[in-house]
This record gives structure tokens, sequence and C-alpha cells, in this order.
């Protein structure tokens, strides 16, 4: 659905993004996470044909970005809600949607329906004649939401959808999204809510100018190895240790009765461990296999590339 | 270009103007307070010498029926300084600018917008005028000065041309600039040329008879046709959403 190949976008000497190559499936909802100047609105821009390119190509549903005639027809199946909402304040939550529904020559009837159907989904529907100006920022939110959704598009593009929201006006805006994902949309996340990103995306981009890696959230997390397992004993002695050394495993460091041992897989590996320390005479209390976290792998691929 | 996107634009921002009170009144207050203003002045100019002479008269009337070029030269200018730099500042132009919409159909759309209530303004201000001015004259000149070929040429040439003049100065200015202050400041330097044509009227350089009045229509309109193109030109999405901060 979307497929970027070498895509660089330079302001004079400044690279933006640089060197972008990914695939986005239909129906998937791809998370694009970085830090703040990483490029990732830059990327939804030139997706969304805002700006241009300087190299490199993409396609969304197989017209090309930077092709005048496709610009047209990707705005005709793309939604888009940026980091600013940019709602009309002086206009009601109604008008605001109305508005964009006229622009993408959505019927009367297509209008109204999509309408009542979004305001009643994300929860707005008996705000719909107050002016979008008075809205908190989560029903404004709520109502970008709904604007980019107004002519059904088969693409939404969200720039930081929960940033600056309350925990509960998160929570309906990322079970919305999950709920448009069943709906078959793609879904393109830009967000540096890790959590979220975990929570929700089928697969993962972390950017940092460059792209630094790509794949499912379980894929990233073992990407950097470093997991561990710690088993607590009522005692660790000689025994248990050499025992532990015949298996060849990776570092093991023993503190307070606890053994903490370095392992590429724990799930294969746990069970010889657990046997040979069994059969040194050892009582377990409790096995605890400690994973890298998204948030590790974030941080190790962020902090590389400065 | 397709005319219905640029109305439905059009729509969107009359919508938004009406509800914003400041920038109504603006665009209401000037052409009502000239309007009554000068049948005022020819009221009580002169009253104890009986009034202003009925051969200086016409005189008078017709270059009083000029500032009806200069109105919806200056009346545009809140609205069509807010168009682009107002969506700016309600950070509402990327999720417009991403719709399947091209940028002259926004342009014309915004255009539109600012033209409609000027127009209307200046033509409800221009009536009174000429009723006002009517009543106070035809004792001594004998018959109805207005309306008039000159008024005629003002109003459906004159006019429209130096409101739509106006507004692609302040486009063109509003795409330039980052804020309302500023593209309103640089909109507004449009009715200068007017001004002086008005000057060179009154001390006698040109006569602004039918023929000026043609002439003028002519250059405008070719002028129109320029700045149209100048401003879709300078109008480019990117810097507008890359360097506005």
């Amino acid at each position: 659905m979307i497929d970027a190949e070498n895509l660089t976008k330079k302001f004079g000497n400044l690279t933006a993004v640089e060197d972008l190559t990914f695939h986005v499936d239909e129906g998937e909802i791809f998370g694009f996470l970085g830090p703040n100047g990483a490029g990732k609105t830059t990327t939804v821009r030139m997706l969304c044909c805002l700006i241009s390119k300087t190299s490199g190509t993409a396609k969304i549903a197989d017209y090309e970005i930077g092709n005048d005639a496709d610009s047209m027809k990707i705005r005709k199946i793309i939604g888009l809600v940026p980091d600013n909402v940019g709602l009309y304040d002086g206009l009601s939550a109604y008008d605001n949607l109305d508005f964009y529904g006229k622009l993408y020559d959505c019927t009367e009837t297509q209008r109204k329906e999509n309408i009542e159907k979004f305001l009643k989904m994300l929860g707005l529907w008996d705000k719909r004649d107050v002016s979008a100006g008075t809205f908190s920022k989560g029903m404004k939110q709520k109502l970008a939401i709904a604007r980019a959704l107004i002519h059904e598009p088969e693409i939404l593009f969200l720039d930081e959808p929960t940033v600056n929201l309350d925990p509960e006006s998160a929570k309906t805006v990322r079970d919305f999204i999950l709920e448009l994902k069943k709906e078959k949309k793609t879904i393109f996340l830009n967000t540096h809510n890790l959590d979220e990103a975990q929570r929700i995306c089928d697969k993962i981009g972390i950017l940092n100018t460059k792209l630094m890696a790509i794949g499912t959230p379980k894929e990233l997390e073992g990407s950097i190895g470093g997991r561990k397992t710690v088993i607590q004993l009522d005692q660790v002695n000689d025994t248990i240790l050499n025992a532990l050394k015949k298996l060849s495993l990776g570092n093991i460091t023993s503190d307070n009765n606890k053994l903490t041992i370095d392992l590429e897989n724990p799930e294969k590996e746990n069970w010889a461990i657990v046997n040979a320390i069994v059969g040194a005479g050892g009582h377990i209390q409790t096995v605890t296999v400690l994973g890298s976290t998204l948030e590790d792998a974030y941080l190790k691929l962020v902090r590389e590339t400065k | 270009m397709r005319l219905r996107k640029s109305w439905i634009i059009a729509a969107k921002d009359l919508k938004v103007i009406i509800r914003k009170r400041t920038v109504l009144y603006t665009v209401v207050m000037l052409p009502l307070i000239i309007s009554i203003l000068f049948p005022v002045v020819i009221e009580l100019s002169g009253q104890k010498s009986g009034g202003i002479p009925a051969a200086y008269l016409p005189v008078l009337l017709s270059a009083f029926a000029f500032f009806y070029v200069i109105i919806p030269a200056i009346i545009p200018t809140p609205i069509a300084s807010y168009s682009i730099v107002g969506e700016k500042v309600e950070k509402s132009l990327e999720p417009l600018l991403a719709t399947p919409i091209t940028d002259g159909e926004i342009l014309l759309g915004k255009s539109i917008a600012a033209f409609i209530p000027s127009i209307a303004a200046t033509y409800a201000g221009a009536a009174i005028f000429m009723v006002l001015m009517d009543s106070l004259t035809y004792s001594k000149l004998g018959y109805l000065y207005y309306p008039n070929w000159g008024m005629g040429i003002i109003l459906l040439l004159l006019a429209p041309l130096a409101a739509t003049l106006s507004i692609e100065m302040n486009v063109i200015a509003s795409s330039r600039v980052s804020d309302v202050r500023t593209a309103s400041q640089l909109g507004a330097l449009m009715f200068i040329p007017f001004v002086g044509i008005y000057v060179a009227g009154e001390i006698g350089i040109i006569t602004l008879d039918t023929n000026t009045l043609l002439i003028i229509a002519a250059i405008m309109a070719a002028l129109v046709l320029v700045l149209f193109y100048i401003s879709t030109a300078t109008f480019r999405r990117e810097e507008i959403l890359t360097k506005w901060k």
C-alpha cells in the first residue's frame, strides 16, 4: 500500500530524511518512531504530497508521489491528521466535517451519514453544533480524526495523534485506531510514545533521519539481544554454579542467592538451566525472564546515531 | 480549475468572516461613513452664502463618485489578508492542502470570499450616497445627477476591478508574510494608486470623464490578469508549510 525506496528530503544543506526504504501492507498499522526532529513529519508530508521529495521514490497504492497527476489521486485516497489539528475554531464540529466532505466530493447523503457515524463513534455527536474553538484538546483531536475519515480514505496518516491528551482520551483514540484496523484501513502512525506503538502497531520503523530499524515490535525487542533469566534460590552454592557452567551459557552473576544469566533465547534454554540447578540440589523459588523492551531497542538505536 | 471547489472554500470563509464581527464591521463602516459624510459636506458647505453653486456641483459629484473606486480597493484588505495568513494562524492550512484541491482553486475561493462582502458593501454605500446626493442636489440642478454613465462605469467596471486588484495584492502579501498585520499593511498599499488618480483628476492632470474611466478600467483589467498569475506563482505550499513558524 505504501512503498518507499531511498526516499530523501533535503532543505538546503540540511538533510531531514535520508534514504528511507520501507513497505507498509494494506490493513497494517505502521508506527514511525523517532525523537523530535527525526524527520517523521517531513516523511508524512512527502507521502501526503504536501512537500516535494529531493530524491528516491515512494508509491501510495501504486500512485507515485512527486507526479502531479498522481498527487491529486493520492490526496483522494488518504486522510491526514497533522500534529497541529488545524480546525476552524469559528465553525461547529458538524460544519468543519461538512466542509471537508464537500472538498472530497462526498455526496450530501454520504456526508450526513459519515459525519453522524464518526461523531458518534468518537463521542462527539452531542457537540455537533458547538464551535470547535470551545473544544478541549482531546475533543479537537477526535474531531480532526473524524475529519480525516470523512471521505473514507484507504490510508490514514496520523501525526502524533495522542500527544498532549489525557490518558482517557488517548485510550479512546487508540481504541478507535484499532477499530479502523478492523475495517482494513492502512494506518501510518507517527509517534514517540513507545508504549502506544508497541500496543497497536503491526510493524514499527525507528527513524532518526535514517531508518535505523524496521520490524514487528517483537522483532525489534529481540534485535538488540540482552535478555536475561533471573532465578531466585534458597541458597546458591558452588555445586549449582559448576553445573550451570557446564551448560555453556552467557554471563552468570550471583547476588543474594539470585542468579542472573544472560541468554539469547531463554524460552529454549531455561528448561536445561532449571534441570541443572535441581540436579545439583538447588531449591528454586522463582524463575523470571527479563527481555529487552522496545524502549531498550529504541534508545540503543537512537543513541548509536548521536 | 473547478469553480465548484473554489466556491466551497469561499462559502466556508464567508461563514467564518460573518462570525468575525471586527472584520465585518471594518468592511461595512468605511463605505457607510463616506456615503453619509459626502452628502453632509454638500449640505453644509457654503450654507451662509446659499450653498455650493449649481455649476460647480457636477464637478464635485463626479469627484466624489471616484471614491467608489477607492473604497473597494481598501475594504477587502482585512478579509483577504486574513485569508492565507489566517489559515496559517489557525494551523488549518496543512489539512486543507492535503485535500484534492489545487492552489488556484484555493486562491480563487479566498478571493471570492473577500470580493463578495467588499463589493456588496460598496454597492450598498453607493446606493445610499446616490439617493442622499440626488435628494440634496435636485432642487439646484433640476435633474437627478445619479445614476449616470460615469457612476455606471465606476460601479460596474472599476469598483469590481479595484476590489479584485486589492484582493490579489493581499493574497500575494499573505503568501509571503507570516502574520496578519504585516499582510494587511502590505495589502493596503493597493489603494495608493487610486488616490493618485483621484488627486490627478482634482488638480487637472487628467479628466475623470467616461473615456478616461474606460481607459483606467482596461489597464486595471490587464493588471488583474498579471496579478492573478503572480498570486498563483508566489503561493508555494512547501514554503508555507515548512518555513512559517
